[in-house]
């Protein structure tokens, strides 16, 4: 099956859950509404064959509402293609449901997410700090937290 | 009557075993092994922030940093993943290709010998160490001729590589090559009739094919589960398809199926490698592309025109398309990714990395949770992780 027809399917099934679409450099992500993500997850796996999550990560667009993008990198062993699901979330709701429950690899990487980009995961078994310490402050990949660390001053260069 | 009390024993994060700093919580009932957890992030240097930092040409000395033992397939995924944002893959020169596969698969030697050692030495085979250590110790040479440092090589650019191969070193590499074989021979003759080590690696680890792709194994441990998947078959990059290669799957499912599946590797990247030597043909080793590579060290140390050049890509970076995209390329260990998004400035504004030890490390729960706590150290030992990734 073709990644447009993988595409076709999503939307015959979903309908307006399915936001939008883009191609670039062959690449095929699909936005989809963060409340449906489980359901489109599922439906990926048990009836199109993406059965392995390589990867899933938050990007931060500060400044830009939605503020928050979840971003799940999906591979089809079977036939072997890739396709890209994300899902907007806003930054005075930044909960998403885990689809832990779908791949179990989700669960590292939504703590990892967790830690370094704050976004919560509804009924994840075990969402922890994974590469910070527990007591750290803060999600170190968020665009307002600094290079450098709060606590520090920016390097201004060494010619004042 | 049964005792429903356990202990909690700590294993790391400085135990010779661990591979590093990773600290693993076990909870024990006698010596059954009920619960073992993972703690890791000793190493955390937040490569991915840095990188929203850098220009695109700057961020390559930080992907040498990530899985130490094969820099030169880190450095493959970012500048096959920036050569993709850049829409300039199919400029690469000939010659850059076959030497980019050249020394991938040198790696993906050098990486199976340091995981042999170990493993070996974990369980107590001292001997294959300092065998496995001494060819090591070759190919680091070919390293430090090829790029001046012997483990972050940083030798591949964007659009091609640093620097052509230094005159004469095809032959020693092909001499190497030629040699591996019987020293492949040597690591068998110590291990695999040896009744010690059949017996702590069989039926230890084990780890089904479903299971293994549930939680996201890749690389030689899941082919050890049967599993028939390798990137460089099924979405070849930088000239894969051209090489006739097997790809290695072991049904086993234990520690002992993975430990055949990268001996049987080892020789599969020799026979790569010689294939490799004979596609090599003289020609540039940088694409034609003045926006975005690096003029050669010798333009640029010798001509005013150069050393402008260098400057103006090194200060000011280049500008890719506003886009994103993800390549993942056959690790040693398994997929390593990169994942890019370009906001149209020379930074990236989000650089993730697909780090494969992070994620067989979350199977190591699953492959010794109910085994004897002996086992474990055989366990850790067998997804061949490095620290330096799964922290990064």
């Amino acid at each position: 099956m073709s990644v447009q027809a993988v595409v076709d399917k999503l939307k015959a099934r979903f309908g307006d859950t399915v936001l939008e679409t883009v191609e670039f450099r062959g690449e095929t992500t699909v936005m989809v509404k963060k409340e449906e993500i489980v359901a489109v997850c599922t439906f990926l796996k048990g009836d199109l064959g993406f059965n392995f999550l390589t990867d899933l990560c938050g990007v931060d667009y500060m400044g830009q509402a939605p503020r928050f993008m979840m971003v799940y990198q999906l591979y089809n062993i079977g036939n072997h293609t890739r396709l890209r699901i994300k899902a907007p979330v806003e930054e005075a709701d930044t909960t998403i449901d885990t689809v832990s429950d779908v791949w179990a690899t989700a669960n590292w990487m939504e703590r990892e997410c967790w830690d370094l980009m704050g976004i919560t995961f509804n009924n994840h078994p075990d969402l922890r700090r994974i590469l910070l310490p527990e007591e750290w402050e803060g999600h170190p990949l968020r665009k307002d937290y600094p290079v450098q660390g709060p606590d520090r001053e920016p390097y201004q260069g060494r010619l004042q | 009557m049964a005792n429903l009390e356990t202990m909690t024993i700590n294993m790391g994060p400085q135990h010779p075993s661990t591979h590093g700093v990773l600290q693993l919580v076990l909870e024990l009932d006698g010596e059954i092994v009920r619960k073992a957890t993972p703690h890791i992030g000793f190493l955390h240097r937040g490569v991915e922030k840095l990188a929203e930092h850098r220009t695109y040409h700057q961020i390559l000395p930080l992907t040498d940093r990530l899985d130490y033992l094969a820099p030169m397939h880190n450095n493959l995924g970012y500048v096959l993943a920036v050569e993709k944002l850049l829409g300039i893959t199919d400029d690469i020169p000939e010659r850059a290709q076959v030497i980019r596969v050249l020394l991938a698969e040198l790696t993906r030697l050098k990486s199976h010998l340091v995981w042999l050692a170990c493993h070996a030495l974990d369980i107590g085979a001292m001997t294959v160490f300092i065998y496995a250590f001494r060819e090591r110790e070759h190919i680091m040479d070919i390293y430090e001729k090829v790029s001046g440092a012997r483990m972050t090589t940083n030798y591949f650019r964007v659009g091609g590589l640093s620097a052509d191969l230094p005159d004469g070193l095809e032959k020693e590499i092909r001499d190497f090559v030629n040699s591996m074989p019987g020293h492949i021979a040597t690591y068998e003759g110590l291990l695999t009739g040896n009744k010690i080590w059949q017996k702590r690696i069989q039926n230890v680890g084990i780890i089904s094919g479903e299971d293994a792709i549930d939680l996201g194994v890749t690389g030689p441990s899941l082919r050890g589960s049967g599993v028939d998947w390798d990137l460089r078959r099924d979405q070849p990059y930088s000239g894969y398809e051209n090489y006739d290669f097997e790809v290695i799957v072991e049904d086993g499912c234990d520690t002992w199926a993975r430990y055949v599946a990268r001996l049987k590797e080892m020789h599969e990247s020799c026979k790569i490698i010689h294939q490799a030597l004979d596609k090599l043909k003289p020609g540039p080793v940088l694409a034609d592309a003045p926006q975005i590579v690096l003029p050669s060290k010798q333009d640029t140390v010798n001509t005013i025109e150069g050393l402008i050049h260098h400057f103006k890509i090194i200060s000011e970076g280049f500008k890719p398309d506003v886009g994103e995209v993800y390549v993942g390329v056959e690790n040693p260990k398994g997929e390593v990714g990169f994942y890019l998004v370009s906001d149209g400035s020379p930074r990236p504004y989000r650089m993730k990395i697909r780090p494969a030890s992070f994620i067989n490390l979350q199977a190591l729960p699953k492959m010794c949770e109910g085994s004897m706590i002996a086992d474990v150290v055989a366990v850790i030992g067998t997804p061949d992780i490095v620290l330096g990734e799964i922290d990064r």
